[in-house]
C-alpha cells in the first residue's frame, strides 16, 4: 500500500516536471519529436534508479557515519557524474543496440538536475532503500510521462499558425502551462 | 571586447533565462514571489562569479581531459558554502527556496559560463561576465517573480496592495510556465524592433 502511495504520487500528484520544475532543460530541450522523447526518458529511469541507489548507499553508511553530512551536494553530484560515464562504457560494451538508442542522452543527463533532485528528496524524505528505488523509478515514470505527452502537443504545435513573436519556446511554455493545470486536476488522489 | 558590453550583455541580448533559456528550472520553481526569486538569483551570481574566478585562474593547470569534473567541483563547494551561510544567516529564505539552492550545482548556466567563457579568458573578463551574467539572472528572476506575486497573491516584495486573494493559479506551477512564456514574447518583440 505504501509503494501504491508513492508511485500515484509520484507519477500524477506530485509530477516531477510539472509540479516540482526539475529537469526542465530537457524537457524544453528533447521534446521536439516523440521518439527523441521516449529515448531520453528512457536513459532517464536508467539513470536515476540506479543514481539513487548508490547515493542512498553512500549517504547512510559514509556520510552519516562519519559526520560529514555537509559533503552531500560535492559528493553526490561526482558519484551521478562518474556514474553517467561508467554506465555509458558498460552498454556500450554489453549492449550496443542500447547505446545506439540511449547513447547521445547519457551525457545530457549529467546536467539534468531532476536525477540529483530526486536523489535528495529521497534522502529527506527518510525512505528506506527500497521504497527510495521505488520513488525513483516512479519518479521517471512521471518524467517520461510529462516528457512524451509534451512532445506529442509539440509536434501538433509545429502545424499552428501563432504569432512570430510567440513562435518556438514561449508557446512551449503557455501549452506547458496548460498541461500542469491539466496534472493539477491529479491532486487530492492521494 | 569591451568590459562594459561584456558587462551588460547578460541583460537583455545575452540574458540566460529570456535569450539562452539556461538555468529554467529554478527559474520556475523559485519565483512565486519576488524576493524568492532575488534570493535565489543573488546566490546564483555569488556562485556564477566566484566559480568564474577560480576557474581563470585555475585554467592552465588543468588537464584538459578532466576539466568538466573539475569545473563541477569546484562550483559544489562554493554552492555548499552559500548553502551552509544561508541556512545559518537567513533560515526563512533557505527554507523558501529548499531544494533549489543545492541544485544550483546542476545550473546549466554556471557550468555553461565556465566552461564556454572563464576557461578561455583572462580573469578580469570572466569576473566581469560572471557578475554580468548573474546579475541578468537575478534581473529575470526577480521581473518572473514579481509579476507571479502582482498576479497571484496581489503583493510586491511582500506589501499587500489588495484585499484578499489574487488570481491564484499565478503562484501555483501552471501559472509560472504561463508568465514565463509570455515574458519571453514580450522580450522577443522588443529585439525585434530593435534589429
Amino acid at each position: 500500500m505504501e509503494y501504491i502511495i508513492i508511485i500515484i504520487s509520484a507519477i500524477f500528484v506530485n509530477n516531477i516536471v510539472l509540479n516540482k520544475f526539475l529537469g526542465i532543460c530537457p524537457f524544453i530541450g528533447v521534446s521536439g519529436k516523440i521518439e527523441t522523447s521516449i529515448g531520453m526518458s528512457g536513459a532517464v529511469l536508467f539513470v536515476m534508479t540506479i543514481a539513487t541507489l548508490v547515493t542512498y548507499l553512500i549517504q547512510n553508511y559514509v556520510l552519516i557515519p562519519f559526520g560529514i553530512g555537509f559533503m552531500q551536494t560535492i559528493t553526490f553530484i561526482l558519484v551521478i557524474a562518474s556514474l553517467v560515464q561508467l554506465v555509458e562504457i558498460i552498454l556500450k560494451k554489453v549492449s550496443p543496440s542500447l547505446y545506439q538508442a540511449l547513447g547521445i542522452f547519457l551525457p545530457l543527463i549529467t546536467t539534468n538536475c531532476a536525477v540529483l533532485g530526486v536523489a535528495i528528496m529521497a534522502g529527506q524524505q527518510d525512505l528506506n532503500l527500497m521504497e527510495s528505488i521505488v520513488f525513483a523509478i516512479a519518479n521517471s515514470i512521471g518524467f517520461g510521462l510529462a516528457l512524451i505527452t509534451f512532445a506529442g502537443l509539440r509536434e501538433h504545435l509545429e502545424l499552428a499558425d501563432v504569432p512570430a513573436a510567440m513562435k518556438g519556446v514561449p508557446v512551449a511554455f503557455v501549452v506547458a502551462g496548460l498541461l500542469a493545470m491539466a496534472f493539477m486536476g491529479f491532486a487530492g488522489l492521494v | 571586447m569591451n568590459q562594459l558590453a561584456n558587462f551588460t550583455k547578460g541583460f537583455i541580448r545575452e540574458n540566460p533565462v529570456f535569450a539562452l533559456f539556461l538555468g529554467l528550472c529554478p527559474t520556475l520553481g523559485v519565483t512565486t514571489t519576488a524576493i524568492n526569486g532575488m534570493g535565489m538569483g543573488l546566490a546564483t551570481t555569488f556562485v556564477l562569479l566566484m566559480a568564474n574566478i577560480v576557474v581563470a585562474l585555475i585554467k592552465d593547470f588543468i588537464p584538459d581531459k578532466v576539466r568538466i569534473p573539475s569545473f563541477i567541483v569546484i562550483i559544489a563547494s562554493f554552492v555548499t558554502i552559500v548553502e551552509l551561510t544561508m541556512q545559518a544567516y537567513l533560515p526563512s529564505l533557505f527554507d523558501a527556496l529548499g531544494l533549489f539552492i543545492p541544485l544550483i550545482v546542476v545550473n546549466c548556466l554556471v557550468l555553461g559560463r565556465a566552461e564556454a567563457f572563464a576557461s578561455k579568458n583572462n580573469l578580469l573578463s570572466s569576473a566581469i561576465d560572471g557578475l554580468g551574467m548573474g546579475l541578468g539572472f537575478t534581473f529575470a528572476l526577480t521581473l518572473l517573480g514579481a509579476v507571479r506575486e502582482i498576479l497571484g497573491s496581489g503583493s510586491i516584495f511582500g506589501l499587500k496592495f489588495i484585499e484578499g486573494d489574487g488570481i491564484l493559479i499565478f503562484v501555483l506551477s501552471p501559472g509560472a510556465f504561463i508568465a514565463l512564456g509570455y515574458l519571453i514574447m514580450i522580450m522577443n518583440k522588443f529585439k525585434k524592433k530593435e534589429a
